[in-house]
């Protein structure tokens, strides 16, 4: 036997009570682990979206349209290389539970655009060709069973009944964080199906040179100014992060949620190890008796306190990694959501900090420990 | 005799004794309980030779144990001087006694205080995993305690496996295995039946016999303190034979 082994031996001494503050800590660093992906996603988040292309929306808000005649506009302002329009669809697929975003796009101007659409199945030509194509992200292929070629028919929400598309092509982006359970199609389909009642949700341009994105943006702005329709410009990266604020409270949330469960399971474990020492009074006593000293007692209970935390959430952070590893359901709401190694490390450095500070107050009472007067409360 | 009287205490006749292995001077405790002072010694002397086994008698809350555990470095005097084998064990610091208890002192308990976690063999090699020893000479010492307690057969036993009186062996096991300079029991036969009770006695006397140990025995059994070379005496705060 060694001193590590007495540890052991401690902690097998009460096994459920071990193992099932083991599965607290390990439950409560999985919900770590989880939570603050939500952040490191959304994180992520904001930096998807170039700098080098400006997004102009209704200045009353992202849900208000803007008249499809700004673009001529627009494309006339001193560098702009290039306009094109998009806006939301919010369909479902059988499911109205099953989130996905949908983007009917000015294709012919907006795919050139955006090189992070990869098309590796179908073709291009195909989805140009044809009025109700689309292309769809690879993740949505994988989560509904879809092909390229097949007929899908979706439910629309604002813009009611059933639509009809061919998957013509399938993307995948190159960067995760852009998403891969996204459906691109033809603006034209989308106006036509509703009466020509939608116009553009946004316009998207480029630029010539995109150190102007600035100069350009509020140039736009003051044009628009007097308008029937006033925008607000800004770049594609700083209108994305918009909406990461507006999950911004959602961040504060988890933050406040890990918190107190780190509290939470401070109190269970701390409360495990003062029982843990409060049950060993006399057997703490013989051990000073045959010459313990006071650090390696500390040392003990220290241990034991860490072993537990750090088992614990070592135990909780890679399942949370294995859960969400590679696809997962979170994909839809957090593209690219993934348990990060900075969340395991900083994850397993709490683990160690929740052992230091659960085990100290029992492991020094345990090293203060008056052998005379414990031996006396014991018999 | 009183314990104020200067001249030390004796135990045993001096042609018999070897060199003075225990010097007690002057010793006294007092304990704080709230506002009042308990008063449990005051100059208290005794010698303890080399080789000598001692009992120490005495009715229920006199001061037995607070000696012992002074004796031990296990707490404080107020006043006065405990010196084992040429050191001054009152002048140590927490850590010093720590490590001197483990070579100097061997412990038994009353209540055995094995630890129910670990094996029989495990209980007895707790003090020498504090020993520079290796795996396996700490194996040989263990087997070597435990075999002079006649329990070669119950290594791997956990306590709760044991009888009473086989737990307090491997109680004297543990006691014996770093070799101590001297053996202290505090009434390590008061939870015994009387047939376990002896053979322990029969234990201590053969460690004192055979392996020329030194032993104070606290007891307050006076069939078992008969087992002694000579017995002492402690009541209301003073010793005497
Ligand atoms: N930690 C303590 N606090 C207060 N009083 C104590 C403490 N330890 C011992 N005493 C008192 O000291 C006296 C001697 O106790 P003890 O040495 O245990 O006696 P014995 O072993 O002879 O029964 C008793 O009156 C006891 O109540
Ligand atoms: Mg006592």
């Amino acid at each position: 036997m060694t001193t590590t082994g007495l540890v052991w031996a401690n902690l097998r001494r009460n096994k459920k009570r071990t193992i099932l503050t083991m599965l607290s800590v390990m439950v409560a660093f999985f919900l770590f682990g989880v939570l603050r992906s939500v952040i490191t996603t959304l994180d992520a988040a904001t930096e998807v979206g170039s700098e080098g292309r400006l997004i102009s929306s209704s200045a009353s808000g992202i849900t208000f349209l803007l008249p499809e005649a700004h673009a001529n506009r627009l494309a006339a302002v001193d560098g702009v290389s290039s306009v094109s329009w998009a806006n939301w669809f919010g369909a479902y697929y059988r499911d109205p539970n099953d989130f996905f975003a949908q983007f009917a796009i000015k294709a012919d101007t907006y795919i050139p655009m955006y090189p992070e659409i990869v098309i590796t199945a179908g073709s291009m030509d195909d989805f140009m060709r044809e009025r109700n194509a689309a292309i769809v992200g690879v993740g949505l292929l994988r989560k509904f069973g879809w092909q390229v070629g097949q007929k899908v028919t979706l439910t629309g929400t604002f813009a009611a009944g059933d639509w009809d598309f061919n998957i013509r092509a399938a993307y995948d982006p190159p960067d995760p964080a852009f998403g891969d359970e996204l459906m691109f199609f033809h603006y034209e389909y989308f106006w036509e199906g509703t009466n020509r009642q939608v116009t553009p949700g946004w316009f998207v341009m480029t630029l010539e040179e995109p150190d102007r994105a600035a100069e350009v943006a509020s140039t736009i702005d003051a044009m628009f100014k007097s308008s029937v329709a006033p925008t607000k410009t800004q770049t594609e990266k700083a209108f994305n992060a918009g909406f990461v604020t507006m999950w911004g409270n959602i961040g504060f949330l988890v933050s406040a949620i890990g918190t107190a469960v780190f509290f939470a399971i401070l109190f269970v474990s701390a409360n495990t190890m003062m029982m843990a020492v409060r049950e060993r009074i006399g057997e703490i006593a013989v051990l000073k008796t045959v010459g313990f000293g006071d650090r390696l007692i500390f040392g003990l209970v220290l241990a034991e306190s860490m072993l537990i935390s750090v088992l614990g959430g070592a135990l909780g952070l890679f399942l949370a990694r294995g859960a969400f590893a590679g696809r997962n359901a979170l994909n839809a709401f957090f593209p690219g959501f993934g348990v990060t190694g900075g969340t395991i490390a900083l994850g397993l450095a709490m683990a160690l900090a929740l052992g230091v500070v659960s085990g100290a107050v029992p492991a020094f009472q345990s090293a203060r420990l008056s052998v005379a007067s414990a031996l006396r409360q014991v018999g | 005799m009183s314990s104020t009287e200067s001249a030390t205490m004796s135990a045993s006749a001096p042609a018999a004794k070897g060199r003075v292995l225990v010097q007690i001077r002057d010793l006294a405790k007092n304990y704080r309980r709230g506002a009042e002072t308990v008063h449990v010694f005051e100059g208290v002397n005794l010698d303890i030779h080399e080789g000598e086994y001692l009992a120490l008698m005495g009715p229920s809350g006199s001061g037995k144990s607070t000696l012992l555990n002074i004796l031990a470095g296990l707490d404080k005097p107020d006043r006065g001087k405990v010196v084992v084998d040429g050191k001054d064990v009152t002048a140590m610091n927490s850590r010093q006694l720590a490590a001197w208890r483990s070579t100097h002192i061997g412990f038994i308990f009353q209540f055995y205080n094995l630890l129910p976690v670990l094996t029989a063999a495990q209980n007895v090699e707790l003090p020498l995993l504090l020993t520079n020893l290796g795996k396996k000479q700490r194996r040989e010492h263990v087997m070597h305690a435990l075999d002079v307690v006649g329990l070669s057969d119950r290594t791997e036993h956990f306590p709760k496996q044991l009888s009473g009186g086989q737990q307090q062996r491997v109680g004297i096991a543990r006691a014996i295995v770093s070799d101590p300079t001297i053996i202290l029991g505090d009434e390590p036969t008061g939870d015994l039946d009387s047939v376990s009770g002896d053979e322990i006695l029969t234990l201590l006397e053969r460690l004192n016999r055979e392996f020329k140990k030194t032993i104070l025995l606290v007891t307050h059994d006076a069939h078992a303190a008969e087992r002694a070379q000579a017995i002492m005496r402690m009541d209301k705060g003073v010793l005497s034979r």
